[in-house]
Protein backbone atom coordinates (compact mmCIF):
# COMPACT_ATOMS: atom_id res chain seq x y z
CA UNK A 1 0.00 0.00 0.00
CA UNK A 2 0.92 3.14 -0.54
CA UNK A 3 0.73 5.93 2.07
CA UNK A 4 0.23 9.31 1.84
CA UNK A 5 2.44 10.17 4.15
CA UNK A 6 5.25 9.40 1.60
CA UNK A 7 3.54 11.48 -1.36
CA UNK A 8 2.87 14.57 0.84
CA UNK A 9 4.92 17.18 2.24
CA UNK A 10 4.97 16.83 5.89
CA UNK A 11 6.74 18.93 8.40
CA UNK A 12 8.16 18.13 11.49
CA UNK A 13 8.42 14.86 12.96
CA UNK A 14 5.17 12.41 13.41
CA UNK A 15 2.99 13.41 16.81
CA UNK A 16 2.25 9.84 16.78
CA UNK A 17 3.85 6.62 14.86
CA UNK A 18 2.50 2.95 14.65
CA UNK A 19 4.23 0.40 13.04
CA UNK A 20 2.68 -3.16 13.49
CA UNK A 21 0.25 -1.65 16.04
CA UNK A 22 -1.79 -4.94 17.23
CA UNK A 23 -4.42 -5.51 19.99
CA UNK A 24 -5.57 -8.93 20.81
CA UNK A 25 -8.52 -9.51 23.04
CA UNK A 26 -9.29 -12.62 24.05
CA UNK A 27 -11.59 -13.62 21.62
CA UNK A 28 -10.39 -11.49 19.10
CA UNK A 29 -8.31 -9.28 17.06
CA UNK A 30 -9.40 -5.88 17.75
CA UNK A 31 -6.22 -4.41 16.23
CA UNK A 32 -4.43 -6.33 13.59
CA UNK A 33 -1.37 -4.67 12.55
CA UNK A 34 -1.63 -1.34 11.34
CA UNK A 35 1.02 1.45 10.26
CA UNK A 36 0.32 4.91 10.54
CA UNK A 37 2.12 8.34 11.18
CA UNK A 38 0.39 11.78 12.32
CA UNK A 39 2.37 15.11 11.37
CA UNK A 40 1.65 17.79 13.76
CA UNK A 41 -0.87 20.38 12.90
CA UNK A 42 -2.85 18.31 10.71
CA UNK A 43 -6.58 16.89 10.98
CA UNK A 44 -6.30 12.94 10.27
CA UNK A 45 -8.91 10.69 10.60
CA UNK A 46 -9.82 6.73 11.43
CA UNK A 47 -12.59 6.13 9.56
CA UNK A 48 -14.67 2.83 9.23
CA UNK A 49 -17.88 0.56 10.32
CA UNK A 50 -18.54 -0.17 14.04
CA UNK A 51 -16.10 -2.74 15.50
CA UNK A 52 -13.34 -1.70 12.95
CA UNK A 53 -10.84 -1.27 15.91
CA UNK A 54 -11.01 2.78 15.56
CA UNK A 55 -11.60 3.22 19.28
CA UNK A 56 -9.11 0.65 20.88
CA UNK A 57 -6.60 2.47 18.01
CA UNK A 58 -7.30 5.61 20.25
CA UNK A 59 -7.26 4.21 23.67
CA UNK A 60 -3.65 2.41 22.81
CA UNK A 61 -2.15 5.88 21.37
CA UNK A 62 -3.16 7.29 24.97
CA UNK A 63 -1.65 4.75 27.12
CA UNK A 64 -5.39 3.67 28.17
CA UNK A 65 -5.03 0.01 26.69
CA UNK A 66 -1.54 -1.59 26.08
CA UNK A 67 -0.69 -2.94 23.32
CA UNK A 68 -0.23 -6.85 22.34
CA UNK A 69 2.18 -6.07 19.75
CA UNK A 70 4.24 -3.13 17.69
CA UNK A 71 5.71 -0.43 17.78
CA UNK A 72 3.85 2.49 19.30
CA UNK A 73 4.85 6.14 20.19
CA UNK A 74 3.69 9.79 20.63
CA UNK A 75 5.52 12.89 21.00
CA UNK A 76 8.48 10.73 20.34
CA UNK A 77 7.70 8.97 23.65
CA UNK A 78 7.18 5.35 23.54
CA UNK A 79 3.58 4.93 24.92
CA UNK A 80 4.38 2.33 27.65
CA UNK A 81 5.59 3.40 30.70
CA UNK A 82 4.66 7.43 29.34
CA UNK A 83 0.67 7.18 29.21
CA UNK A 84 0.46 10.26 32.24
CA UNK A 85 3.12 12.60 30.47
CA UNK A 86 1.64 11.64 26.80
CA UNK A 87 -2.07 12.33 28.81
CA UNK A 88 -0.57 15.88 30.20
CA UNK A 89 -0.19 17.38 26.63
CA UNK A 90 -3.14 15.84 24.75
CA UNK A 91 -7.10 16.86 24.95
CA UNK A 92 -9.30 13.86 25.16
CA UNK A 93 -13.05 14.16 23.87
CA UNK A 94 -14.80 10.33 24.46
CA UNK A 95 -17.18 8.88 22.50
CA UNK A 96 -19.99 9.54 25.49
CA UNK A 97 -20.58 12.77 27.15
CA UNK A 98 -18.88 11.90 30.60
CA UNK A 99 -19.05 15.27 32.39
CA UNK A 100 -19.61 15.35 36.02
CA UNK A 101 -23.29 15.90 36.55
CA UNK A 102 -22.82 17.00 40.49
CA UNK A 103 -21.28 20.34 38.96
CA UNK A 104 -21.64 23.40 37.12
CA UNK A 105 -20.55 23.94 33.57
CA UNK A 106 -17.82 26.42 35.15
CA UNK A 107 -17.12 23.66 38.05
CA UNK A 108 -16.46 20.84 35.49
CA UNK A 109 -13.63 23.24 34.03
CA UNK A 110 -12.02 23.67 37.44
CA UNK A 111 -12.16 20.13 38.76
CA UNK A 112 -10.66 18.78 35.11
CA UNK A 113 -7.55 21.47 35.32
CA UNK A 114 -6.75 19.84 38.94
CA UNK A 115 -6.33 16.90 37.51
CA UNK A 116 -3.69 17.91 35.52
CA UNK A 117 -2.37 20.04 38.80
CA UNK A 118 -3.46 23.26 37.42
CA UNK A 119 -4.40 25.46 40.50
CA UNK A 120 -7.69 27.93 39.80
CA UNK A 121 -5.19 31.08 39.37
CA UNK A 122 -3.51 29.28 36.83
CA UNK A 123 -6.50 28.76 35.04
CA UNK A 124 -9.18 30.91 35.91
CA UNK A 125 -8.26 33.37 32.15
CA UNK A 126 -8.00 30.33 30.24
CA UNK A 127 -11.60 28.89 31.38
CA UNK A 128 -12.79 32.97 30.39
CA UNK A 129 -11.62 32.06 27.22
CA UNK A 130 -12.92 28.34 26.85
CA UNK A 131 -15.84 29.37 27.44
CA UNK A 132 -16.40 32.38 25.26
CA UNK A 133 -15.04 29.84 22.54
CA UNK A 134 -17.60 27.40 23.02
CA UNK A 135 -20.16 30.07 23.62
CA UNK A 136 -21.27 29.02 27.23
CA UNK A 137 -19.87 31.86 29.14
CA UNK A 138 -23.66 33.02 30.06
CA UNK A 139 -24.32 29.03 31.30
CA UNK A 140 -21.53 29.14 33.34
CA UNK A 141 -23.45 28.09 36.31
CA UNK A 142 -25.67 26.20 34.86
CA UNK A 143 -25.49 21.92 35.76
CA UNK A 144 -24.60 19.60 33.19
CA UNK A 145 -27.35 17.39 33.37
CA UNK A 146 -29.68 20.49 31.95
CA UNK A 147 -27.24 21.33 28.74
CA UNK A 148 -28.53 20.22 25.31
CA UNK A 149 -26.27 17.07 23.99
CA UNK A 150 -24.48 19.94 21.70
CA UNK A 151 -23.78 21.95 24.59
CA UNK A 152 -22.81 19.34 26.27
CA UNK A 153 -20.00 17.97 23.37
CA UNK A 154 -18.99 22.00 23.32
CA UNK A 155 -18.49 21.85 27.26
CA UNK A 156 -16.86 18.62 26.98
CA UNK A 157 -14.25 19.96 23.83
CA UNK A 158 -13.59 22.29 26.41
CA UNK A 159 -12.91 20.55 29.15
CA UNK A 160 -10.50 18.58 26.67
CA UNK A 161 -8.83 21.97 25.97
CA UNK A 162 -8.07 22.89 29.39
CA UNK A 163 -4.24 21.75 29.42
CA UNK A 164 -3.40 24.23 26.30
CA UNK A 165 -2.80 20.49 24.61
CA UNK A 166 -1.05 20.16 21.50
CA UNK A 167 -3.24 17.14 20.10
CA UNK A 168 -6.90 17.07 20.63
CA UNK A 169 -8.26 13.35 20.22
CA UNK A 170 -12.09 12.88 19.16
CA UNK A 171 -13.80 10.09 19.47
CA UNK A 172 -16.88 10.09 17.40
CA UNK A 173 -17.10 14.10 18.09
CA UNK A 174 -20.53 14.49 16.28
CA UNK A 175 -22.43 10.97 17.04
CA UNK A 176 -26.10 11.88 17.94
CA UNK A 177 -26.43 15.70 17.49
CA UNK A 178 -29.01 17.48 15.25
CA UNK A 179 -27.53 18.99 11.85
CA UNK A 180 -26.70 22.87 13.74
CA UNK A 181 -25.14 20.78 16.50
CA UNK A 182 -22.62 18.95 14.43
CA UNK A 183 -22.16 22.33 12.32
CA UNK A 184 -21.16 24.29 15.74
CA UNK A 185 -18.67 21.55 16.11
CA UNK A 186 -17.23 21.38 13.20
CA UNK A 187 -16.93 24.89 12.85
CA UNK A 188 -14.82 24.79 16.57
CA UNK A 189 -12.47 22.03 15.13
CA UNK A 190 -11.67 23.98 12.22
CA UNK A 191 -10.55 27.04 14.27
CA UNK A 192 -8.53 24.96 16.50
CA UNK A 193 -6.74 23.49 13.62
CA UNK A 194 -6.18 26.50 12.23
CA UNK A 195 -4.33 28.02 15.53
CA UNK A 196 -1.94 24.71 14.85
CA UNK A 197 -3.21 22.09 16.94
CA UNK A 198 -2.60 18.81 15.39
CA UNK A 199 -6.47 16.42 15.83
CA UNK A 200 -6.77 13.15 15.49
CA UNK A 201 -11.24 12.05 14.79
CA UNK A 202 -12.65 8.72 14.82
CA UNK A 203 -15.85 8.73 12.87
CA UNK A 204 -18.43 6.85 10.92
CA UNK A 205 -19.97 10.61 9.06
CA UNK A 206 -18.18 10.14 5.49
CA UNK A 207 -19.20 14.03 5.52
CA UNK A 208 -17.23 14.70 8.67
CA UNK A 209 -14.20 13.11 7.34
CA UNK A 210 -14.35 14.95 4.12
CA UNK A 211 -15.07 18.44 5.58
CA UNK A 212 -12.52 17.94 8.55
CA UNK A 213 -9.75 15.52 7.40
CA UNK A 214 -5.66 16.15 5.89
CA UNK A 215 -5.50 12.71 5.68
CA UNK A 216 -7.47 9.85 6.65
CA UNK A 217 -7.27 5.67 6.99
CA UNK A 218 -10.15 3.63 6.26
CA UNK A 219 -10.27 0.93 8.87
CA UNK A 220 -12.64 -2.18 8.92
CA UNK A 221 -11.96 -5.27 10.88
CA UNK A 222 -8.96 -4.08 12.66
CA UNK A 223 -6.80 -3.74 9.36
CA UNK A 224 -6.36 -0.22 7.52
CA UNK A 225 -7.88 -0.80 3.87
CA UNK A 226 -7.10 2.55 2.46
CA UNK A 227 -5.04 5.63 3.47
CA UNK A 228 -4.32 9.00 2.30
CA UNK A 229 -6.60 12.91 1.81
CA UNK A 230 -10.25 12.29 1.02
CA UNK A 231 -9.34 13.62 -2.63
CA UNK A 232 -6.86 10.70 -3.26
CA UNK A 233 -9.03 8.14 -1.89
CA UNK A 234 -12.15 9.19 -4.54
CA UNK A 235 -9.50 9.19 -7.02
CA UNK A 236 -7.61 5.92 -6.64
CA UNK A 237 -10.83 4.13 -5.61
CA UNK A 238 -13.66 5.16 -7.39
CA UNK A 239 -15.31 6.53 -10.55
CA UNK A 240 -15.65 10.34 -10.51
CA UNK A 241 -19.50 10.62 -10.85
CA UNK A 242 -22.64 8.33 -9.33
CA UNK A 243 -26.07 8.32 -10.89
CA UNK A 244 -28.00 6.86 -8.07
CA UNK A 245 -31.75 5.06 -8.54
CA UNK A 246 -33.82 4.73 -5.62
CA UNK A 247 -37.10 2.68 -4.66
CA UNK A 248 -38.60 -0.14 -7.16
CA UNK A 249 -37.48 1.48 -10.34
CA UNK A 250 -34.19 -0.70 -10.60
CA UNK A 251 -35.06 -3.10 -12.66
CA UNK A 252 -35.82 -0.66 -15.38
CA UNK A 253 -32.56 1.34 -14.36
CA UNK A 254 -30.50 -1.89 -14.58
CA UNK A 255 -31.07 -2.06 -18.34
CA UNK A 256 -30.79 1.23 -19.50
CA UNK A 257 -27.27 1.66 -17.04
CA UNK A 258 -26.06 -1.49 -18.55
CA UNK A 259 -25.83 -0.22 -21.96
CA UNK A 260 -24.16 2.70 -20.84
CA UNK A 261 -21.07 0.38 -19.43
CA UNK A 262 -20.55 1.55 -16.13
CA UNK A 263 -19.65 -0.38 -12.78
CA UNK A 264 -23.00 -1.18 -10.91
CA UNK A 265 -23.58 -1.41 -6.79
CA UNK A 266 -26.56 -1.75 -5.29
CA UNK A 267 -27.64 -1.44 -1.48
CA UNK A 268 -31.05 -2.28 -0.30
CA UNK A 269 -33.44 -0.64 -2.41
CA UNK A 270 -30.53 1.99 -3.78
CA UNK A 271 -28.77 1.22 -7.35
CA UNK A 272 -25.45 2.99 -7.91
CA UNK A 273 -23.86 3.52 -11.47
CA UNK A 274 -20.17 4.51 -10.93
CA UNK A 275 -18.75 6.07 -14.20
CA UNK A 276 -17.70 9.16 -16.40
CA UNK A 277 -19.44 11.25 -19.08
CA UNK A 278 -23.22 10.70 -18.26
CA UNK A 279 -24.47 12.66 -20.72
CA UNK A 280 -26.23 9.58 -22.93
CA UNK A 281 -27.53 7.75 -20.03
CA UNK A 282 -28.95 11.09 -18.02
CA UNK A 283 -30.63 12.19 -21.27
CA UNK A 284 -32.72 9.20 -21.51
CA UNK A 285 -33.38 9.33 -17.85
CA UNK A 286 -34.82 12.75 -18.31
CA UNK A 287 -37.27 11.08 -20.87
CA UNK A 288 -38.16 8.15 -18.64
CA UNK A 289 -40.66 10.05 -16.01
CA UNK A 290 -41.49 7.24 -14.25
CA UNK A 291 -37.30 6.84 -12.87
CA UNK A 292 -36.49 9.36 -9.93
CA UNK A 293 -32.34 9.58 -9.68
CA UNK A 294 -29.72 11.90 -8.28
CA UNK A 295 -26.82 12.55 -10.03
CA UNK A 296 -23.51 13.60 -7.92
CA UNK A 297 -19.73 13.26 -8.15
CA UNK A 298 -18.78 10.47 -5.97
CA UNK A 299 -17.51 10.57 -2.70
CA UNK A 300 -15.67 9.39 0.54
CA UNK A 301 -19.31 7.85 1.21
CA UNK A 302 -18.65 5.81 -1.80
CA UNK A 303 -15.30 4.31 -1.42
CA UNK A 304 -16.07 3.46 2.09
CA UNK A 305 -18.73 1.94 0.32
CA UNK A 306 -16.99 0.02 -1.96
CA UNK A 307 -13.91 -0.95 0.45
CA UNK A 308 -16.12 -2.09 3.38
CA UNK A 309 -18.80 -3.70 1.63
CA UNK A 310 -22.86 -2.93 1.38
CA UNK A 311 -23.96 -5.02 4.53
CA UNK A 312 -25.19 -4.12 7.72
CA UNK A 313 -22.69 -3.83 10.32
CA UNK A 314 -23.85 -4.43 14.20
CA UNK B 1 4.80 -2.78 36.10
CA UNK B 2 4.66 -4.20 39.32
CA UNK B 3 1.74 -6.36 39.13
CA UNK B 4 1.26 -5.98 43.09
CA UNK B 5 2.16 -2.50 44.07
CA UNK B 6 1.81 -0.92 46.81
CA UNK B 7 -0.48 2.49 47.41
CA UNK B 8 1.45 4.95 46.63
CA UNK B 9 0.03 8.79 47.33
CA UNK B 10 0.36 11.22 44.85
CA UNK B 11 -1.23 14.67 43.85
CA UNK B 12 -3.32 13.38 41.96
CA UNK B 13 -5.16 10.96 44.49
CA UNK B 14 -5.71 14.02 46.31
CA UNK B 15 -7.40 15.94 43.08
CA UNK B 16 -9.39 12.79 43.13
CA UNK B 17 -10.51 13.35 46.73
CA UNK B 18 -10.56 17.18 46.57
CA UNK B 19 -13.41 15.87 44.09
CA UNK B 20 -15.26 14.24 46.39
CA UNK B 21 -15.65 16.46 49.08
CA UNK B 22 -16.63 19.63 46.94
CA UNK B 23 -19.56 17.28 45.76
CA UNK B 24 -20.53 16.36 49.34
CA UNK B 25 -20.48 19.98 50.71
CA UNK B 26 -23.05 20.12 47.54
CA UNK B 27 -25.55 17.55 49.40
CA UNK B 28 -24.18 18.61 52.78
CA UNK B 29 -27.77 18.38 54.34
CA UNK B 30 -28.69 14.84 53.72
CA UNK B 31 -25.16 13.78 54.34
CA UNK B 32 -25.37 15.21 58.07
CA UNK B 33 -27.91 13.66 58.42
CA UNK B 34 -26.17 10.07 57.83
CA UNK B 35 -23.88 10.92 60.27
CA UNK B 36 -25.50 12.13 63.05
CA UNK B 37 -28.98 10.79 62.68
CA UNK B 38 -28.55 6.96 62.41
CA UNK B 39 -26.02 6.76 65.02
CA UNK B 40 -27.58 8.92 67.43
CA UNK B 41 -30.72 6.84 67.08
CA UNK B 42 -28.75 3.83 68.21
CA UNK B 43 -26.97 5.07 70.72
CA UNK B 44 -29.52 7.32 72.30
CA UNK B 45 -32.37 4.28 72.16
CA UNK B 46 -30.31 1.44 72.85
CA UNK B 47 -28.16 3.35 74.90
CA UNK B 48 -30.61 4.59 77.53
CA UNK B 49 -33.90 1.59 76.61
CA UNK B 50 -31.49 -1.30 76.77
CA UNK B 51 -28.99 0.25 79.00
CA UNK B 52 -31.74 0.68 81.87
CA UNK B 53 -31.88 -3.02 81.87
CA UNK B 54 -28.24 -3.87 81.07
CA UNK B 55 -26.82 -1.29 83.89
CA UNK B 56 -23.21 -1.90 83.32
CA UNK B 57 -21.45 -3.87 80.92
CA UNK B 58 -17.68 -4.84 80.92
CA UNK B 59 -16.88 -2.16 83.69
CA UNK B 60 -18.73 0.55 82.18
CA UNK B 61 -22.04 2.06 81.97
CA UNK B 62 -23.98 0.54 78.62
CA UNK B 63 -24.13 3.91 77.00
CA UNK B 64 -20.37 4.16 77.32
CA UNK B 65 -20.00 0.84 76.35
CA UNK B 66 -22.19 0.91 73.33
CA UNK B 67 -21.21 4.47 71.95
CA UNK B 68 -17.32 3.52 72.02
CA UNK B 69 -18.53 0.79 69.49
CA UNK B 70 -20.44 2.66 67.78
CA UNK B 71 -17.78 4.92 66.61
CA UNK B 72 -15.52 1.77 65.32
CA UNK B 73 -18.90 -0.14 63.35
CA UNK B 74 -20.46 3.46 61.86
CA UNK B 75 -16.93 4.06 60.42
CA UNK B 76 -17.27 0.55 59.11
CA UNK B 77 -20.71 1.31 57.28
CA UNK B 78 -19.89 4.68 56.18
CA UNK B 79 -16.48 3.37 54.37
CA UNK B 80 -18.60 0.85 52.71
CA UNK B 81 -21.46 2.61 51.58
CA UNK B 82 -19.40 4.84 49.91
CA UNK B 83 -16.96 2.45 48.70
CA UNK B 84 -19.94 0.55 47.32
CA UNK B 85 -22.38 2.67 45.79
CA UNK B 86 -21.05 5.95 45.30
CA UNK B 87 -17.44 4.63 43.75
CA UNK B 88 -20.11 1.60 41.95
CA UNK B 89 -21.82 4.83 40.53
CA UNK B 90 -18.28 6.77 39.31
CA UNK B 91 -16.97 3.90 37.79
CA UNK B 92 -19.62 2.52 35.99
CA UNK B 93 -23.02 4.63 34.98
CA UNK B 94 -21.43 8.41 35.04
CA UNK B 95 -18.25 7.37 33.98
CA UNK B 96 -16.78 9.73 36.25
CA UNK B 97 -13.13 7.61 36.15
CA UNK B 98 -13.36 7.18 32.88
CA UNK B 99 -13.00 11.40 32.50
CA UNK B 100 -10.23 11.16 35.02
CA UNK B 101 -8.47 8.48 33.05
CA UNK B 102 -8.03 10.94 30.29
CA UNK B 103 -5.94 13.23 32.09
CA UNK B 104 -2.18 12.48 33.75
CA UNK B 105 -3.79 10.09 36.64
CA UNK B 106 -3.66 6.57 36.45
CA UNK B 107 -6.53 4.08 38.28
CA UNK B 108 -3.78 4.22 41.14
CA UNK B 109 -4.41 7.15 42.13
CA UNK B 110 -8.08 7.14 41.66
CA UNK B 111 -8.45 4.54 43.97
CA UNK B 112 -5.78 6.20 46.30
CA UNK B 113 -8.09 9.39 46.04
CA UNK B 114 -11.21 6.96 47.17
CA UNK B 115 -9.68 5.19 49.53
CA UNK B 116 -8.53 8.66 51.77
CA UNK B 117 -12.48 9.99 50.99
CA UNK B 118 -13.56 7.03 52.61
CA UNK B 119 -11.67 7.03 55.18
CA UNK B 120 -12.42 11.19 55.81
CA UNK B 121 -16.21 10.32 55.57
CA UNK B 122 -15.56 7.95 58.26
CA UNK B 123 -13.68 10.62 59.98
CA UNK B 124 -16.93 13.00 60.12
CA UNK B 125 -18.95 10.16 61.10
CA UNK B 126 -16.82 9.13 63.89
CA UNK B 127 -16.29 13.32 64.81
CA UNK B 128 -19.80 13.23 65.25
CA UNK B 129 -20.85 10.17 67.24
CA UNK B 130 -17.74 11.50 69.66
CA UNK B 131 -19.41 14.42 70.13
CA UNK B 132 -22.70 13.10 71.24
CA UNK B 133 -20.76 11.28 73.35
CA UNK B 134 -19.35 13.81 74.59
CA UNK B 135 -22.82 15.84 75.40
CA UNK B 136 -24.03 12.56 76.99
CA UNK B 137 -21.19 12.72 79.28
CA UNK B 138 -19.78 9.19 78.38
CA UNK B 139 -15.79 9.45 77.17
CA UNK B 140 -13.34 9.08 79.73
CA UNK B 141 -10.63 11.61 79.25
CA UNK B 142 -8.46 13.75 76.77
CA UNK B 143 -6.99 10.76 74.89
CA UNK B 144 -10.28 10.11 73.23
CA UNK B 145 -8.67 12.85 70.85
CA UNK B 146 -6.75 9.79 69.81
CA UNK B 147 -9.70 8.26 68.55
CA UNK B 148 -9.69 10.22 65.22
CA UNK B 149 -6.71 8.92 63.39
CA UNK B 150 -7.79 5.39 64.59
CA UNK B 151 -10.74 6.28 62.97
CA UNK B 152 -9.40 7.14 59.63
CA UNK B 153 -7.66 4.07 59.62
CA UNK B 154 -10.60 2.25 60.45
CA UNK B 155 -11.75 4.23 57.34
CA UNK B 156 -9.06 3.03 55.18
CA UNK B 157 -9.82 -0.46 56.23
CA UNK B 158 -13.09 -0.82 55.38
CA UNK B 159 -12.76 0.83 52.26
CA UNK B 160 -10.33 -1.62 50.58
CA UNK B 161 -13.02 -4.82 50.86
CA UNK B 162 -15.61 -1.94 49.15
CA UNK B 163 -13.72 -1.50 46.46
CA UNK B 164 -12.89 -4.89 45.35
CA UNK B 165 -16.95 -5.50 45.81
CA UNK B 166 -17.67 -2.27 43.59
CA UNK B 167 -14.63 -3.74 40.88
CA UNK B 168 -16.66 -7.11 40.65
CA UNK B 169 -20.12 -5.24 40.95
CA UNK B 170 -22.75 -5.67 37.76
CA UNK B 171 -25.28 -3.93 39.23
CA UNK B 172 -25.83 -2.36 43.07
CA UNK B 173 -28.14 -5.76 44.18
CA UNK B 174 -25.04 -7.20 44.24
CA UNK B 175 -23.73 -5.15 47.49
CA UNK B 176 -26.32 -6.91 49.09
CA UNK B 177 -24.34 -10.02 49.61
CA UNK B 178 -21.56 -8.16 51.03
CA UNK B 179 -23.79 -6.48 53.53
CA UNK B 180 -26.24 -9.57 54.42
CA UNK B 181 -22.49 -11.75 54.50
CA UNK B 182 -20.17 -9.79 55.84
CA UNK B 183 -21.33 -7.03 57.14
CA UNK B 184 -24.24 -7.11 59.62
CA UNK B 185 -22.31 -10.36 60.99
CA UNK B 186 -19.45 -8.11 61.57
CA UNK B 187 -21.51 -5.84 63.46
CA UNK B 188 -23.76 -7.83 65.30
CA UNK B 189 -20.50 -10.45 66.28
CA UNK B 190 -17.39 -8.21 66.37
CA UNK B 191 -18.24 -6.67 69.86
CA UNK B 192 -20.37 -3.38 69.29
CA UNK B 193 -23.10 -4.65 71.51
CA UNK B 194 -21.86 -7.04 74.10
CA UNK B 195 -18.29 -8.33 75.08
CA UNK B 196 -16.83 -10.94 72.63
CA UNK B 197 -15.95 -13.38 75.21
CA UNK B 198 -19.67 -14.06 75.97
CA UNK B 199 -19.59 -15.59 73.00
CA UNK B 200 -19.35 -19.51 72.10
CA UNK B 201 -15.53 -20.27 71.99
CA UNK B 202 -14.92 -21.17 68.51
CA UNK B 203 -16.62 -17.82 67.54
CA UNK B 204 -14.75 -16.03 69.52
CA UNK B 205 -11.43 -17.48 67.77
CA UNK B 206 -13.25 -16.54 64.51
CA UNK B 207 -14.49 -13.10 65.03
CA UNK B 208 -10.50 -12.84 66.32
CA UNK B 209 -9.90 -12.65 62.35
CA UNK B 210 -12.27 -9.94 61.74
CA UNK B 211 -11.24 -6.69 61.15
CA UNK B 212 -14.41 -4.90 63.14
CA UNK B 213 -13.11 -6.57 66.30
CA UNK B 214 -9.72 -5.06 66.28
CA UNK B 215 -11.55 -1.50 65.76
CA UNK B 216 -13.73 -1.75 68.17
CA UNK B 217 -10.80 -2.51 70.95
CA UNK B 218 -9.41 0.18 70.31
CA UNK B 219 -11.87 2.87 70.06
CA UNK B 220 -13.42 1.31 73.06
CA UNK B 221 -10.04 1.96 75.03
CA UNK B 222 -9.45 5.46 73.74
CA UNK B 223 -13.20 6.47 74.14
CA UNK B 224 -14.23 5.08 77.05
CA UNK B 225 -11.12 4.45 78.90
CA UNK B 226 -10.69 0.17 78.78
CA UNK B 227 -7.78 -1.49 79.04
CA UNK B 228 -5.73 -2.10 76.09
CA UNK B 229 -2.83 -4.78 76.60
CA UNK B 230 -1.67 -4.87 72.84
CA UNK B 231 -2.61 -1.59 70.69
CA UNK B 232 0.03 -2.09 67.62
CA UNK B 233 -1.23 -5.68 67.23
CA UNK B 234 -5.20 -4.17 66.75
CA UNK B 235 -3.78 -1.37 64.10
CA UNK B 236 -1.77 -3.42 62.22
CA UNK B 237 -4.43 -6.08 61.96
CA UNK B 238 -6.77 -2.59 60.34
CA UNK B 239 -3.17 -1.80 58.14
CA UNK B 240 -2.74 -5.33 56.47
CA UNK B 241 -6.44 -4.97 55.47
CA UNK B 242 -6.26 -1.71 54.32
CA UNK B 243 -3.18 -2.42 52.19
CA UNK B 244 -4.00 -6.13 51.03
CA UNK B 245 -7.32 -4.99 49.93
CA UNK B 246 -6.55 -2.00 48.30
CA UNK B 247 -4.03 -3.98 46.42
CA UNK B 248 -6.71 -6.53 45.01
CA UNK B 249 -8.82 -3.62 44.43
CA UNK B 250 -6.45 -2.18 42.18
CA UNK B 251 -5.84 -5.26 40.06
CA UNK B 252 -9.59 -5.86 39.67
CA UNK B 253 -9.82 -2.37 38.74
CA UNK B 254 -7.67 -2.78 36.02
CA UNK B 255 -8.62 -5.74 34.39
CA UNK B 256 -11.90 -3.79 34.25
CA UNK B 257 -11.25 -0.40 32.97
CA UNK B 258 -7.56 -0.97 31.30
CA UNK B 259 -9.86 -2.86 27.82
Amino acid sequence: MTTSAQENVHSGKPVISARGLAKQFAHQAAVNGIDFDIYPGKCFGFVGPNGAGKTTTLRMTMGLTPPSGGVLSVFGLPVTGNGPAIRARVGIVPQADNLDPDFTIEENLYIYASYFGLARAQVAARIEGLLAFVSLTDRRMAKTGTLSGGMQRRLTIARALINDPELLVLDEPTTGLDPQARHAIWGRLSELKARGKTLLLTTHYMEEAERLCDELVIMDQGRILAQGSPRQLIEQHVEPEVIEVRGGEGAAFLQLAELSGCRMERMGSSMYCYSQGFAPLIETLKARHDLKYVHRPAGLEDVFLRLTGRELRD
Amino acid sequence: MQRWPLPRIRPGALAVWRRNILVWRKLLAPAILMNFGEPLIYLLGLGFGLGRFVGEMSGMSYLAFLSSGIIASSAMTTASFEGMYSVFTRMVPQKTYEAILATPLEIDDILAGEMLWCATKSLFSGMAILAVATVLGVVGSWQAVLVIPVVFLIGLCFAGPALIMSSLAYNYDFFNYYFVLIITPMYILCGVFYPIESLPAAVHGAVQLLPLTHAVILTRALVAGAELSHPLLHLAVLMLYAVVSYSIALVLVKKRLQV
